[in-house]
């Protein structure tokens, strides 16, 4: 597998979000695309810089959603009026507001559960291998207090030396090459 | 109005005059390293022993009590006609409600933006899911055959039978069943990246592997962070409405049913607020041993404490309405059954439930959580915290008791009285929930560290690049 083989990119350590935001706003402007952020916490101006907008979770949810209550609801009329008629004190058969209440539940069920497994499978995770964890500074912050900012050799701009030097601009803690 | 309290307290923020959510002098570093070693630690507290022997030993009296009872069947409980519904009822009832205020911390709060809610939102949401799993156990072992209990659920089976909508009871299998399931996928997608720092954290190689399976291989990348904050406001705002669903068809399986007492349209909003009351108590009975015994008083702080408490005088106050409106319509109504019970209730044999209820769920909390300095008097809080968690079961045992035992024959009039079986069933509840978080405290990041570090006052960007930062150094 040739992808896999040499350099995954460079990784650049900072100490604070601040520093992080302004050097993807440069990587951003001087071209680079192929680059992400790791962060101990959400950082929204991360993703700001990255020019990332698209977010499909909650189209996921909406449908997740729309599927729920159309189940139960089609569940229920068929059980009540074919599959199982019962006659309860003279009631229609077709007694929609009563089946409102788990067809209701089915729709938090079932959108509950898209987003949270959809925000996994968009992710890409389960992944327990990534190249950045064979960088031991990577496992120590990124997680923890440190702030990380990856461009990738994917990138066409990308050079080893050329990059290393665009990124040892920002005052970056250090600035190491991550192999696949 | 004008509180006295030390101007010199370091938990005070100047600005505001209010208890600091979060003691000053915390970095990502620091908060980090502090609840990871709760976690990762070597040295178990021997406390922390003791109450697992303590609780699995109190635990094991369900196992006895359910072994007997599926030896037997409901005949060795209190239950009979005309009170067909005891103890299994009650509990259920009281347990889920309890569950709730985890709910309402991690969901309502977070969509109102109430950031203090980050320190108390994991160990409450434990709380909701152990509170479901002791409150879903008691409509099993009611139904008296419990290894068909399956039966509920609407499959396609060889008897050709299918379950009937109109009823609550078939609500309430759809409502539990997806507070459960909506509960723990909450609880574990907040988890994720705690469980990354864990994995990274961790010394011993199996712990490595362990926190590093449930982590998912979680790296932090914003763009997976920007989902998961998507997923997170997502599952929030379905809680939300579900919280609230849970109770109300639970106060259905009552309220569907024609009998004084129970068939009331006040009924979905009481429950609701009688089970955010009993939940928000329940937390202040973890909250407090745990802030004292794990020293956790730095992040979770008088201001927490305070605001819950506040929390529960405000639906304590609903609670209050809801029984002075039961009063009222007893006698609004004009009807002669509703105005019975209702003289039932409080003068009837069974008059000290009822006192008990309006003692321990009115009188002595919507009293004194008035005073600030009570609010944030630990002491007290717990002690309240047990009272209104028994006034809320009594709450319980006097609609579900109080409303049967003497419906609308005299003739078939009777009482009902709890046997050993039941005590056993439910008291065991309490060691089973006890001894699951006394697990989840020891294995699981009991607060969430991502979480609290965006409370951190380093998480303030500055613009304009390296120039204008210069904070760098003191934070390392």
């Amino acid at each position: 597998m040739p992808r896999r083989e040499g350099i995954y990119g460079l990784l650049a350590e900072f100490n604070t979000p601040s520093e992080l935001v302004f050097a993807t706003e440069q990587a951003r402007a001087a071209g680079y695309r192929r680059m992400e952020c790791y962060t101990p916490y959400p950082v929204e101006e991360a993703a700001e810089a990255l020019h990332f907008h698209k977010n499909r979770v909650p189209l996921l949810c909406l449908l997740g959603g729309l599927m729920g209550v159309t189940t139960a609801f089609l569940m229920e009329t068929w059980i009540s009026v074919w599959a199982y008629p019962l006659n309860i004190a003279g009631r229609p058969l077709f007694s929609w507001p009563a089946f409102i209440i788990p067809a209701y539940e089915w729709t938090i069920l079932f959108s509950g559960l898209s987003a949270g497994f959809g925000m996994i499978a968009l992710n890409g995770l389960p992944q327990l291998y990534h190249p950045l964890f064979n960088s031991p500074n990577f496992r120590n912050g990124a997680t923890t207090d440190k702030f990380f900012l990856c461009l990738e050799a994917v990138d066409p701009k990308f050079s080893p030396t050329e990059t290393r030097a665009f990124l040892e601009r920002f005052h970056a803690v250090s600035v190491v090459e991550v192999d696949h | 109005m004008a509180t006295k309290v030390p101007i010199n307290d370091p938990m005070i923020d100047p600005r505001t005059g209010e208890y600091a959510v979060i003691a000053p002098g915390h970095n990502f570093k620091s908060v980090t390293q502090k609840i990871a070693g709760l976690v990762l630690t070597a040295n178990t507290p021997l406390g922390w022993f003791f109450g697992m022997i303590v609780a699995g030993g109190v635990a094991s009296l369900v196992l006895v009590a359910l072994t007997w009872l599926f030896l037997k069947g409901t005949g060795i409980w209190g239950v009979t006609m005309p009170g067909a519904w005891g103890f299994a009822i009650i509990n259920f009832v009281w347990w889920i409600g309890i569950g709730h205020a985890g709910t309402l911390i991690s969901a309502i709060l977070l969509l109102f933006k109430q950031t203090w809610r980050n320190s108390i939102n994991r160990f409450a949401e434990a709380m909701t899911i152990f509170a479901v799993v002791c409150a879903g156990m008691f409509p099993l072992i009611h139904v008296g055959r419990p290894w068909v209990s399956y039966w509920l659920f609407p499959y396609p089976n060889t008897m050709n039978v299918w379950p009937n909508w109109r009823s609550p009871l078939a609500w309430d299998v759809f409502a539990v069943s997806t507070y459960a399931t909506i509960s723990v996928v909450f609880w574990y997608i907040g988890m994720i990246p705690d469980f990354g720092t864990l994995r990274d954290r961790a010394q011993l190689p199996f712990a490595k592997y362990f926190y590093g399976i449930l982590s998912l291989g979680w790296r932090g990348s914003t763009r997976h962070w920007i989902r998961y904050e998507t997923a997170s406001l997502l599952l929030a705002g379905l809680s939300t409405p579900l919280v609230l669903s849970v109770h109300t068809v639970i106060s259905f399986d009552f309220a569907v049913a024609a009998l004084a007492g129970w068939h009331t349209t006040i009924f979905p909003p009481y429950f609701v607020a009688g089970a955010v009351y009993s939940g928000f108590a329940m937390v202040l009975t973890l909250a407090i041993p745990i802030r004292k015994f794990y020293h956790v008083e730095d992040l979770v702080t008088l201001r927490h404490l305070d605001n819950m408490a506040k929390v529960m005088l405000a639906t304590g106050s609903i609670v209050a309405y809801g029984y002075g409106m039961e009063v009222f319509m007893a006698w609004y109504s004009a009807s002669h059954w509703e105005f019975f019970m209702m003289w039932n209730r409080m003068f009837g044999p069974m008059w000290w439930g009822y006192w008990l209820l309006i003692l321990t769920n009115i009188a002595i909390p919507l009293t004194t959580l008035w005073s600030r300095k009570l609010r944030v008097n630990v002491g007290y809080l717990f002690i309240l915290s047990f009272i209104v968690n028994i006034g809320m079961w009594f709450e319980r045992f006097v609609i579900v008791v109080t409303s049967l035992y003497r419906e609308y024959l005299p003739s078939s009039w009777g009482t009902y009285k709890a046997t050993k079986w039941d005590y056993m069933t439910f008291i065991g509840t309490w060691g089973l929930f006890t001894f699951l978080f006394l697990l989840f405290v020891r294995f699981l990041p009991m607060i969430p560290m991502s979480e609290i570090r965006m409370m951190l006052p380093q998480t303030k960007i500055t613009r304009g690049g390296p120039t204008a930062d210069t904070t760098s150094e003191e934070m390392t």
